[in-house]
């Protein structure tokens, strides 16, 4: 159907396209505009004054050290939490596709974690690692579990991402396994009559053809976890010391807590820098890896 | 050698339900301690509870003011997943049928955008909307999980609706039929499948969502649930026995959908994705 957009027909698009149209535009268009704008100017929140000031304040972005600390401590959490939470989806989800008793079942368990929103998720880990676990550690004398992980950086580091992890998991177990499902019977039956173990069918056959689901699945764990704020909140608010603030965690403390918004919008661009050229990376290099079946 | 396969299988299916219990161990923890006082959770969490007394859960219900952080979030959650829905099957449907060019400018922004992280947008968001004084009311969180429900909404449903073959169409508007019946009437009913694939991954991001709600909603009335489990858990911060019950109903709700729509939610996760 080919009709010009005219007069006549403006009503169609009006009444099809500008409730969508007019929601997106006024809430991700304009805001973004608005904020790119935004990182150029002093604007002050409370006095309302505002002018042009060119790039100090991603200057100051770079400047700030404990931004740069931030982002250094985001992305270490990112790679381990990416790392973590997919080697277990994989192998979760390879156990789970190979037509025995009761998967369906088992399923629908590793996923549940995913219902539970990042606020309740991080008070449920909160009150495991501040009560249960050092609880453990007194009775059994287990020295890991002494204090409680939340009062030391490098323990609240880990917890954050295994709090992060347990939550991913079952998400991406679901995609890996409609990945492998993606891969074709016959393939298969021939590898093993060929005589190929369980090991070489996973690398040699599996990995290959699994590539787009891998793929995806780096993607929505890396964006997931750069962006990963309410976890962040329940857990650790941060502490101790403001050791444990992810970037999200950060930028929203510069800007509504500091009053901070044009640094704040400064340092939100540069995370999206960031995110956008890890994201694309990794896809592109893991693409060059994929096979047709 | 069947029986062998066969007890080798019962092996690492029972391996695996073990690892589906450490897996889900914190969940069990809450919920068996959540039945405890503070004091006998503080004495021996691992232990199960003597008795199953319901006092923590009517503490929390009171307390976190859980009807109205669930009326809310009840609302929001209902009206927003019902407008995204609706509003991106008829735009969708305008994209696919209708090739203007300005058709095809909004299209393209609109994917590019669901590469754009929430945190590009929430400062200058705020800061707009705060100026305009339409902060702190629901229709405005209503208006912006349109807003950014929309484009993945879109997308989705023009995928779909390019395989809808126009000729049923093309009949009904022979006899006469508008665009906007044909549209409800022949159209609509054949997107279910697309229906329930948005529904799942809408419902599960806009009912545990905190984020936006935090920034937008500012009165202790308007609070939807996980925002209500914040201040529960910001000002109870010690006595922990009532604060379990809290979670254990936060999440109750979701579980129960969850175990009427598990097929179709997982199933909706993969589509999700794999668009």
């Amino acid at each position: 159907m080919n009709k010009k957009l005219s007069l006549k027909n403006a009503g169609t698009f009006l009444v099809f396209g500008g409730p969508s149209i007019f929601a997106f535009a006024a809430v991700v268009i304009i805001p973004f505009i608005v904020g790119l704008y935004l990182t150029f100017t002093n604007w002050d929140v409370r006095t309302g004054d505002s002018s042009l000031i060119g790039f100090t304040n991603y200057l100051e972005v770079f400047r700030d050290k404990v931004f740069l600390q931030q982002l250094w401590f985001t992305l270490k959490y990112v790679f381990f939490t990416v790392v973590i939470a997919n080697v277990f989806a994989f192998f979760i989800a390879l156990a789970l596709t190979r037509g025995g008793r009761g998967e369906q079942w088992l399923r629908t368990g590793f996923f549940t974690p995913n219902l539970v929103g990042g606020i309740v998720l991080g008070y449920l880990w909160q009150t495991l690692f501040s009560q249960v676990l050092p609880y453990l550690g007194a009775k059994y004398g287990w020295e890991l579990f002494q204090t409680s992980w939340l009062t030391n950086t490098g323990t609240a580091f880990w917890a954050l991402i295994i709090a992060t992890a347990w939550q991913l998991v079952g998400y991406l177990m679901i995609i890996y396994i409609a990945g492998f499902t993606g891969v074709p019977n016959d393939v298969l039956e021939a590898a093993s009559i060929d005589g190929a173990g369980r090991t070489s069918v996973i690398r040699r056959i599996i990995l290959p053809l699994t590539v787009p689901a891998i793929v995806i699945c780096i993607f929505i764990s890396l964006s997931r976890s750069f962006l990963t704020y309410d976890i962040n909140l329940a857990l650790t608010k941060g502490g101790p010391f403001n050791s444990t603030e992810l970037a999200t965690y950060h930028i929203v403390q510069k800007a509504f807590l500091s009053n901070q918004y044009g640094v704040g919008q400064a340092e939100a661009v540069v995370l999206f820098a960031v995110v956008a050229i890890i994201a694309l990376t990794q896809s592109y290099l893991l693409k060059k890896l994929e096979v047709e079946s | 050698m069947n029986a062998n396969r066969r007890i080798l299988s019962g092996v690492r299916t029972g391996f695996l339900y073990l690892l589906l219990f450490a897996f889900l161990t914190p969940f069990l923890l809450i919920i068996m301690n959540s039945f405890k006082t503070t004091q006998q959770f503080f004495e021996s969490p691992l232990s199960l509870p003597a008795t199953i007394n319901f006092k923590n859960y009517a503490s929390a219900f009171d307390n976190m003011d859980f009807m109205q952080g669930f009326m809310n979030s009840l609302i929001i959650t209902g009206i927003s997943v019902t407008i995204i829905i609706i509003f991106s099957a008829m735009t969708g449907y305008l994209f696919v049928r209708y090739k203007w060019k300005v058709n095809s400018i909004f299209f393209f922004l609109m994917l590019a955008s669901m590469a754009l992280p929430f945190q590009v947008l929430m400062i200058p968001m705020v800061m707009l909307y705060g100026n305009m004084g339409l902060l702190n009311t629901k229709l405005t969180l209503l208006f912006m999980y349109l807003g950014f429900g929309v484009p993945f909404g879109v997308f989705t449903f023009h995928g779909f609706i390019k395989g809808i073959p126009y000729e049923l169409e093309e009949s009904a508007f022979i006899e006469g039929s508008t665009t906007l019946r044909t549209f409800f009437s022949i159209v609509l009913p054949l997107l279910k499948p697309v229906f329930v694939t948005l529904l799942v991954l809408d419902v599960l991001w806009i009912w545990n969502d905190y984020l936006l709600p935090s920034l937008v909603l500012l009165s202790p009335d308007q609070k939807t649930l996980p925002l209500s489990t914040y201040t529960f858990f910001s000002s109870y911060s010690v006595d922990y026995a009532p604060l379990m019950a809290g979670l254990i109903m936060t999440i109750i709700p979701v579980l129960i959908i969850y175990l009427f729509l598990q097929k179709q939610i997982i199933k909706g996760i993969t589509e999700g994705a794999l668009k």
